[in-house]
């Protein structure tokens, strides 16, 4: 296994393009099925209300499986991720129609670590909001 | 209602191995949109280096929620129409690949107030069941206005 960056050709601050991701309510009910994860605030409008939440939202981990891929991407392969860790800061909202949410993220190479490992910093935004936090990630490249 | 400081340090039982299909894994990436050939062709996978297709990096949630079993005991007092997921973190030792057998043994390491949430983390360190390491989780979770 082996990531197809090479350690050498990367600079600390480098910055990996943004991407958009799009998450409608069927993403959510595909997402429920395959985690396992049926809270219902993730795929019921109603219960989702009354709970206190604006309307369903997509789960957290559903978000940071959009921010891995978009890092997997980036590294080639997935193996090569050895670190990674998000605080869920603010929550996607999905809303019952064709468009669903936008999860738009982007990366920046914050630091050169030993043994061909760089820490990478992500940013997940959705609307207005800043939906990850403190997330980053090691990855070993070549 | 705050939850019940007594569980931090608790930790579960050994988990049922968990085994690690092909089909899971291509269900998984299906679902979180993930068209990359080494989650679902075998040959792809090896040609990367793989013994088999390999997981997403955030597939080991779909069996390190076993951390539930502590989470559902009515002693410790969460209501789980009130929680939302604060944190999440996982160290790989190395890919999970199909045909992994996998055990999880989930410990509390922390449950804390911020504002009128309470928070609760579990870790999670899943071997496989020969005892290779594998992954550690952390999973932090949020009770909605628990602790007011």
């Amino acid at each position: 296994m082996a990531a197809t960056v090479r350690y050498d050709e990367v600079e600390q601050g480098q910055e990996i393009p943004a991407a958009d991701y799009q998450v409608r309510r069927a993403n959510l009910v595909m997402y429920a099925g395959a985690s396992g994860d049926f809270n219902p605030i993730h795929w019921n409008e109603r219960f989702a209300k009354a709970v206190g939440l604006p309307d369903v939202i997509a789960h957290g981990m559903y978000t940071m499986a959009q921010a891995g891929r978009f890092l997997t991407d980036w590294a080639g392969d997935p193996g090569a991720v050895v670190d990674y860790g998000v605080r869920f800061s603010s929550m996607v909202v999905v809303p019952d129609d064709d468009e669903g949410a936008t999860i738009t993220v982007s990366g920046v190479v914050e630091e050169k670590l030993d043994d061909k490992r760089v820490l990478v910093g992500l940013t997940a935004r959705s609307g207005d909001s800043r939906v990850l936090s403190r997330a980053r990630a090691v990855v070993q490249l070549s | 209602m705050a939850l019940n400081r007594d569980f931090v340090g608790r930790a579960s039982a050994p988990s049922p191995p968990y085994e690690v299909s092909r089909v899971k894994i291509k269900e998984f990436a299906a679902a979180i949109g993930d068209n990359n050939p080494v989650y679902r062709d075998r040959e792809a996978a090896q040609a990367a280096g793989h013994p088999d297709v390999i997981a997403p990096p955030t597939f080991p949630i779909v069996f390190s929620l076993s951390g539930g079993s502590i989470l559902a005991d009515p002693e410790l007092g969460l209501n789980f129409a009130m929680v939302v997921h604060g944190e999440q973190r996982f160290e790989y030792h190395r890919p999970i690949h199909a045909g992994d057998e996998l055990v999880s043994v989930s410990t509390v390491t922390d449950i804390r107030s911020v504002g009128r949430n309470e928070l609760i983390t579990v870790k999670s360190d899943v071997t496989t069941v020969d005892g290779e390491p594998v992954c550690t989780t952390y999973n932090t979770i949020v009770e909605r206005g628990g602790a007011s």
